[in-house]
Formats: C-alpha cells, sequence, structure tokens
C-alpha cells in the first residue's frame, strides 16, 4: 500500500485507511436508499453510494478443524498433480464455517479427494445450489455445495464460480449421485449447465418455461392487486425502505 | 390416435385418446413385432390419493413389475426462495414456514438459526427462547410422525390408521393453537427469539397431553406393530442401505433405519439440545417397517424432551426472563396480546411507544418498515427435521431483505431415492415405499 | 335430459327440485384436490373431531369420474394448472368448485411468477373461502354454504329463467367506484350511471 502520489510505502497506515482504499475502488452497486436515487431529495441518501465488498478471504491459520482439512487435502491434491493454489481459488472461514472456492476444472478432482481419503471423509454432499451475483462481472453464477462428513462429524463448503458468457461446470454427479435433481434444480433456476449430467432437464418448472426464474434479472412475476379501487403493485415494485 | 411408425424409440408408439379402443387393438394385431414386450408405462399422476402430494410416477410396468420409476416434481413450485428476496429478514419466517407444510417450524427454526448466526446473536438468544423452540419443535415432530403413519395408513388402505393418527394430532395442533394462535404454518419463531411467550394454562395443558399420549401411542402401535398384513405390506418393502443412503444423501428415519444413529440434535447440537436427555432410535432392517419403527420410537423420545421442557418452563422464573432477544434493533418489537380485536401489539407496548420513550417508537418503527439489516456473509444452518437434514443456507448482502435464501429440503433429496427403492419390485409396494419416504411435496417443490 | 327438463314450472318441478336439491346435498363426493397445506386441513376436517362423514362426504372419490365437488385446497403453480382443468373436465355435471384458502383464492400471499392467482382463472368456482389454512371449522361452514347452495338450485325452465335473470342483474350492476365500469356499460349504454360527473363539472 502507497501513499497517495508516491511510489514508497507507507508502513504507519492502519487498516481501516487500507481497507477503506481497497473499497473505494470496487464498483458502485447500490445507489440512494429509502426509495431516492438522485441528490433531488434533501435527505441526502440520494448521493449514497454503496460499493461491491470486496471479495472476502481468509489467511491460515483457520481456526478449529479447518486447518487441518485444509492441510488434508493439500497434501491429496499435491500428489495428484494439481496444487492447492491451482485448484483453490480462495479460502473463507467465517461465522464457524469453512469454505473453498474451488476452480471450476479441478471441481471432480477436488471432491473426489474430500470423498475418498480417509482423513477427509466427506461422505455426503447435501447438494447443491446457484447464487447469481449480476455485480461480479466474470463470475456471476456461483454454485454452492455443502458437504457433511459423518464419521468425523464435520461441514464444508465448496464454491464455484462461473460466468454468464459461459455457465458450464462440471457435474459431480460421478462423485456424489445426490446432486443429480439438485444439479437439475439448479440449472433450472439459475441456467448453470453442469457438464457430464446424465439427463439435466428442468425439474420444478415446467418443461418448456422460457428462462430461470431464481436469476436477479428474473422478475418477480406478481400482478398488481386491486381492492376496492386502490391498487398495490408486485412486491417487486412496491416503494422499498431498504 | 397415431399409429404410424415412430420407430426412432424401442417398438411401436401408440398415443392413445379416448373411444378408441378398437383401433388400438387393431394397431396392435397389425404390430408386427416378433419381440413385441409387454411393457406398459403407466402415469400415476399428481391428483392421486397415495401419492401423498402432488408427485408425479411413471412406471415402466412389465406385467406387475416396475421395471422404471422416473418421479416428476415441480408441480407445488411456489418461488418461495425468490419471495424471501423481497421481503425483510422476519417476514421471510412466514414464507418459509409454508415450504414442508407437515413441520412448519423446523422450516422458521432452520431460518431463524441462519439468519443468527449471520447477525452474531446465536449466544444472545434468551434460555426461555430456546426451551420454547424445542417444545414446539418437538411437537411438531410428534404430528408429522402422526400423519406420516396415518396417510402410509390411508395409502395402503387402512382407514382406521388414519383416523387414529388424526385424532392424536388434534390435540398437538390445539396445543399449537394455544401456545402460538395458529394450527399450522405458524410463523412462531422469529430471528432472535420466539414471537410470544407461553399463555396461561398451558403448562397444564402440556402436562395433560404428556398423560394421554402414551396411551393412545399404545393403542396405535396394537393396531400396527404386528399386525400381518401391515407387516407383509411393509417387511423387506423398499430397502436401501446405508451405502445407497450415502450416495444418495438420504437422511432422517430412513438413514437410521440402516442402523447408523445420526441425528443432527446429538452430533450438531442447536437451541441447547446437548442438555436435553433423549435416544437416538435406530432398526437394522433397511425396510418400511423399519422405518416406521423409528418413526414410532422418535414419538416416544419427543414425548420425554417435551417433559423436560415443561420442567424447565415451570420452574421459578427469575424477574427479567424474556423471550425475544433484548436488542431493540432486531428483536420485534411488541409482546403480542389478545386484545378485543384479536392478537395483536399489547397496549401497554403500545403505551410506552406512544407517550414514554421515543427511541422504542423509532425501533418499532424501523423495525415494521424497513427491517433489520444483516451483516454481508454466507451461512448455512442445519436442523433435524422429521424428515431428515433441514439446511438453510442464507447469503446476505449487508442489508435488510435476504440476498439468497436456498433450503436444503430433505424430502427432496430423499425422493431421489423412490426409483432405487422401487425398481424391481411390485406396484403396489412403490405406494409403500413413497408413504415410507414421507416426502411432503410443499419441501419438495419449495 | 331428465323429467325434470320436461316439466313446465309449477308445484310439480318446485317438488322435484327440492327432492332432487336434498338428494345431491346429503352425499356430495369430493374430488380431493389436495395440493398443499390447506390439503392437510382439508384431511383434518375428515377426522375424528370435525366429522365430514356427517354430511356423506367422507367418500372421497378419487376418480373425478365420480366427484361432484372439487374442493381446490392449495396453492396451484403454473405446471399444475393444466392439471386442474383436465380433471375438472373430467367430472360430470352437476359439479360445484370450492376453492379453499387464499392461493387457491386470488393467489395468496404468492404473487408471483410460480402461482395461478386464484383457480377461477381456470375454474368456475362456486364458494371462495378465505384463510391460511383454513380452520376445518371454515371448511364446513363453506361446504354447508354450498349446500344450501345446492338444495336451492333449480332445475329446468326455471333454471333458464333463473340464469337470464342473474345475467341481466350482473349487467345493470353499478360501478364499485366512478371510473371502473366494465365494457358492459358501454355496450348497453346505461350512460345515466355516469351523467352525473359530466353534468356537475360546471
Amino acid at each position: 500500500m502507497t501513499e497517495h502520489g508516491t511510489g514508497v510505502p507507507n508502513v504507519n497506515e492502519d487498516a481501516a485507511v487500507i481497507a477503506g482504499r481497497e473499497r473505494m475502488s470496487e464498483q458502485v452497486v447500490r445507489t440512494g436508499a429509502f426509495g431516492t436515487e438522485t441528490t433531488g431529495d434533501t435527505s441526502g441518501y440520494g448521493g449514497l453510494r454503496v460499493r461491491k465488498q470486496p471479495p472476502l478471504s481468509s489467511e491460515p491459520p483457520y481456526g478449529s478443524y479447518f486447518d487441518e482439512v485444509a492441510d488434508t487435502l493439500a497434501g491429496a491434491l499435491e500428489q495428484s498433480g494439481a496444487g492447492f493454489g491451482d485448484a483453490i481459488e480462495r479460502v473463507v472461514a467465517a461465522h464457524g464455517e469453512l469454505t473453498f472456492y474451488v476452480r471450476r476444472e479441478h471441481l471432480v478432482e477436488v471432491a473426489r479427494k474430500l470423498r475418498d481419503d480417509p482423513a477427509l471423509a466427506f461422505e455426503m454432499c447435501l447438494g447443491v445450489s446457484g447464487t447469481h451475483y449480476p455485480a461480479d462481472a466474470g463470475s456471476e453464477l456461483h454454485g454452492v455445495y455443502h458437504l457433511l462428513s459423518i464419521s468425523r462429524n464435520r461441514r464444508l463448503r465448496l464454491e464455484v464460480t462461473a460466468p454468464d458468457a459461459d455457465p458450464h461446470v462440471p457435474s459431480l454427479v460421478d462423485v456424489y449421485p445426490t446432486c443429480d435433481w439438485h444439479e437439475r434444480e439448479t440449472w433450472d433456476f439459475f441456467g448453470l449447465v453442469f457438464d457430464g449430467h446424465p439427463a439435466l432437464t428442468r425439474i420444478e418448472m415446467p418443461d418448456d418455461w422460457k428462462g430461470h426464474p431464481q436469476r436477479k434479472d428474473y422478475p418477480l412475476g406478481g400482478i398488481p392487486v386491486e381492492y376496492r379501487g386502490a391498487t398495490v403493485p408486485p412486491p417487486d415494485e412496491r416503494r422499498s425502505y431498504a | 390416435m397415431s399409429t404410424a411408425g415412430n420407430t426412432e424409440t424401442e417398438g411401436r408408439v401408440y398415443n392413445v385418446g379416448g373411444q378408441d379402443w378398437d383401433e388400438i387393438v387393431a394397431a396392435a394385431d397389425d404390430g408386427a413385432d416378433s419381440t413385441r414386450d409387454e411393457r406398459l408405462i403407466v402415469n400415476m399422476g399428481p391428483q392421486h390419493p397415495s401419492t401423498h402430494g402432488v408427485l408425479r410416477l411413471v412406471l415402466t410396468l412389465d406385467g406387475e413389475t416396475v421395471t422404471e420409476l422416473r418421479p416428476v416434481v415441480g408441480y407445488l413450485h411456489t418461488g418461495i426462495e425468490k419471495n424471501m428476496e423481497f421481503r425483510t429478514w422476519t417476514q421471510g419466517v412466514a414464507f418459509c414456514t409454508r415450504m414442508d407444510y407437515l413441520s412448519p417450524l423446523f422450516n422458521e427454526t432452520a431460518y431463524c438459526l441462519a439468519t443468527e448466526r449471520l447477525l452474531g446473536i446465536t449466544d444472545q438468544i434468551p434460555e426461555r427462547a430456546s426451551v420454547l423452540r424445542v417444545l414446539m419443535m418437538e411437537l411438531n415432530r410428534i404430528s408429522s410422525h402422526l400423519t406420516a403413519v396415518g396417510t402410509f395408513g390411508l395409502e395402503v388402505g387402512a382407514t382406521t390408521v388414519f383416523l387414529y393418527g388424526m385424532r392424536e394430532r388434534e390435540k398437538v395442533l390445539d396445543l399449537f393453537e394455544l401456545i402460538s394462535g395458529l394450527r399450522m404454518n405458524h410463523a412462531y419463531i422469529r430471528p432472535g427469539g420466539v414471537s410470544q411467550d407461553l399463555p396461561s394454562g398451558a403448562l397444564e395443558k402440556l402436562r395433560e397431553f404428556l398423560g394421554v399420549m402414551p396411551g393412545q401411542l399404545d393403542e396405535l402401535r396394537k393396531l400396527l406393530d404386528v399386525n400381518p398384513i401391515y407387516l407383509r405390506r411393509t417387511r423387506d418393502i423398499a430397502y436401501l442401505d446405508l451405502a445407497g443412503c450415502m450416495a444418495l444423501g438420504v437422511t432422517g428415519p430412513i438413514l437410521r433405519s440402516t442402523g447408523l444413529p445420526w441425528d443432527l440434535r446429538k452430533s450438531q447440537p442447536y437451541c441447547g439440545y446437548e442438555t436435553y436427555d433423549f435416544d437416538v432410535p435406530t432398526q437394522e432392517s433397511c425396510d418400511a417397517y423399519g422405518r416406521y419403527l423409528v418413526r414410532m420410537d422418535e414419538i416416544d423420545q419427543s414425548l420425554r424432551i417435551i417433559e423436560q421442557c415443561v420442567d424447565r418452563l415451570a420452574a421459578p422464573r427469575p424477574p427479567d426472563d424474556p423471550v425475544m432477544i433484548g436488542n431493540a434493533k432486531i428483536g420485534w418489537p411488541a409482546q403480542l396480546a389478545v386484545g378485543p380485536d384479536g392478537l395483536g401489539n399489547s397496549a401497554d407496548h403500545i403505551a410506552h411507544i406512544m407517550s414514554q420513550s421515543m427511541e422504542a417508537l423509532i425501533h418499532h418503527f424501523k423495525l415494521v418498515t424497513e427491517g433489520f439489516r444483516v451483516p454481508a456473509g454466507q451461512v448455512y444452518a442445519a436442523v433435524e427435521s422429521p424428515r431428515g437434514e433441514l439446511g438453510c443456507h442464507a447469503v446476505s448482502d449487508g442489508g435488510t431483505r435476504p440476498y439468497r435464501v436456498h433450503f436444503r429440503d430433505p424430502s427432496f433429496t430423499n425422493l431421489q431415492s423412490v426409483s432405487v427403492m422401487c425398481e424391481g419390485g411390485m406396484v403396489a409396494d412403490v405406494i409403500s415405499a413413497v408413504a415410507s419416504i414421507d416426502p411432503v411435496m410443499g419441501g419438495v417443490d419449495r | 335430459m331428465g323429467l325434470e327438463e320436461k316439466l313446465p314450472s309449477g308445484v310439480l318441478l318446485t317438488s322435484v327440485e327440492k327432492l332432487a336439491g336434498y338428494a345431491r346435498k346429503s352425499s356430495v363426493w369430493p374430488a380431493t384436490f389436495g395440493l398443499a397445506c390447506c390439503a392437510i386441513e382439508l384431511m383434518a376436517t375428515g377426522g375424528p373431531r370435525h366429522d365430514l362423514a356427517r354430511f356423506g362426504m367422507e367418500r372421497a372419490s378419487n376418480t373425478p369420474r365420480q366427484a361432484d365437488l372439487m374442493i381446490v385446497a392449495g396453492r396451484v403453480s403454473q405446471k399444475m394448472a393444466p392439471v386442474l382443468r383436465q380433471i375438472y373436465d373430467q367430472m360430470a355435471d352437476p359439479k360445484w368448485v370450492i376453492s379453499m384458502g387464499v392461493c387457491a383464492s386470488s393467489g395468496g400471499m404468492f404473487n408471483n411468477y410460480a402461482i395461478v392467482q386464484g383457480v377461477d382463472h381456470i375454474v368456475p368456482v362456486d364458494i371462495y373461502l378465505p384463510g391460511c389454512p383454513p380452520r376445518p371449522e371454515m371448511l364446513i361452514d363453506a361446504i354447508v354454504k354450498l349446500h344450501d347452495r345446492i338444495q336451492n338450485m333449480k332445475l329446468g325452465v326455471n333454471r333458464d329463467r333463473q340464469i337470464t335473470e342473474l345475467e341481466q342483474a350482473r349487467l345493470r350492476r353499478l360501478p364499485l367506484l366512478p371510473g371502473l365500469e366494465g365494457p358492459a356499460h358501454h355496450a348497453h349504454g346505461a350512460h345515466g350511471a355516469l351523467a352525473p360527473q359530466a353534468g356537475a363539472e360546471q
């Protein structure tokens, strides 16, 4: 971190200033609050610009069993060729939970190691779900896998990202057959294509539905409700106090 | 009806519309397939008395044997998860409670635990609120298992079992109505605690319930446990062993019927479950009968836990014993009270915010209109619902509304195993298998 | 074509109406279209405490061909809507529909892409029953109201006359608020109801 204008690092800056500067370089994701968008409101909320949070990343040691899992996985991945750093983009340990952000090319390998390595033993996958972050250019679609180790009573989360332009992620049905329906559901709602899935078809929506409903760019689809002459707009078009 | 050669599929395809039986017979006689197999594709449609809700099963039958079973779900998809993105965190409870509608309090608890973990207030939840949560959840477990056993009987043709199950369930619903105000879909458990405390007379009614239930359950067990017809329909039916459960992600009574005593209340306790004394019943038979026994034993264990809850609730209370978190920026504003026009904000609270405390008025206003802000992050909180592991994956972007909520519903995952359980068996066993999985289609489809 | 179609309006037809109404309402067989949470309350209504059997309705006809009453209990999703219509079509006349719960009546709390906002978009509804879910007592109230309607249903020529009268009354009905009248008012030139506005703007 350098002082403004010079190339000399300043060791006297404290963490808050550094964090502030990082934050200011992120893009704006929300403007205004309480329904005001422009500066035409005397409250001043119109000028509010909320920037995207920089992606969370934890540094080792992570705490509790997380380090053991990370080290064992790193060892297993080193042995098979792809290193920990290649396969895992970033690690987050927050709220008592461990999340590995896995690069999609290595997803199947990482999952197989997690399931088969006796020291890791994540026997059960609790399914995959999607999240859509349209503000995250280049990694808009996230697939989130929750793993459970019954023998060691541990939990783990794997997260893969894919851009909207190329929404493909390898399928984990060969490793954890339970992901079958969950991947179908994630495809149905987000358009995330799981390569290698035996039959990726819609599961919740009708077969001929167009669009992927739980994406952020898909409207909620409600209708205005009329009662005794007054009309209440659907929930996504109402005045927002958020 | 068209008989034209759609010969890309195996064999001939006939589309049957109705009132064309003679055409079909003629066409079938014309068909020169020497290897004409006697397969029959039968649709157990979404509207069916025995498919436990709006589940569609497409069966390929060879005589009486099921060679292929394809479940089709989605007939009850409500978009609850997307709906919750447009409501505040507290309003989300009213939505998620309607997903798995036979165990609404478990949905609420999973969601509230996730929200509280994101807020970082898990250890600030009042103890009385946790005890009430456990009490309501165990009551819900009893009512859900009774419905499961009752509808199992109804689906295999034993209506008496259904009536017994409904009769006991009414007792539980009376208790729900007394404590939370509603028989179903309560929205009782909210982020920060529970919505209201026990009304007067509830403890007596609970003790009465605890006294009556064992006798009623005995009656039900006497009817079913060694009933030869029931045994013939459930013994060695719908077999799924431990390896199958692990591969398919199946949890709950099905997993416990394979012999593995995995119960989140014991292994990853929440809401103070580690302080209660109860066992995790298992069976070894991996079949529908084993699951029935596991459910009945779980009802007994739930009664044990409820007794312990009642003892704790009846104990002398300290002067300040809230049921909602004290932090006024999060806790839902009022102790609700029953007034002349029903349940609503108590008059004391209204007097407080209108004439005594400006700060309280502001908190009330902000909580009701805007809601509280939850710090950004993502969390997965799981509870042991009557059907298995019910998990809530909540993602917050720092705002007053969830950015994304996904519920890992046990019925959705458990229902995947129905093809594994049924293929190779007989048609009648499909009913038993689906009923022993006990899926609730609201949870499957959300 | 039954006896009731051939009788002229009079005492005989009225007696036939009363008898047919009594017979019909005493054994309405529901085709339970139990979908979601309301289905559980429907099952509870058939249970021992609130007993539907006292109305002759405990024989829930699993096949719509033998059913009289379709109780749409629960939220109807877009995927389920064609199935709902098909079941309704398979029922034989006379048939009635109760939409049980707010989700069936109007879409309920789920105002979104996945739920049909009221089954009256798909089937004609006789009784709307609000509630989320309605208590069994409320459902029984709705069923009793429906029984009254069935009892008083007119037949033959009386029914044709009643239909015509209802249609004309509906067309003559004043709008709830000025400016909200439907197309019928324009078509019939019933501008008398609207004239005061034009005249008042002096």
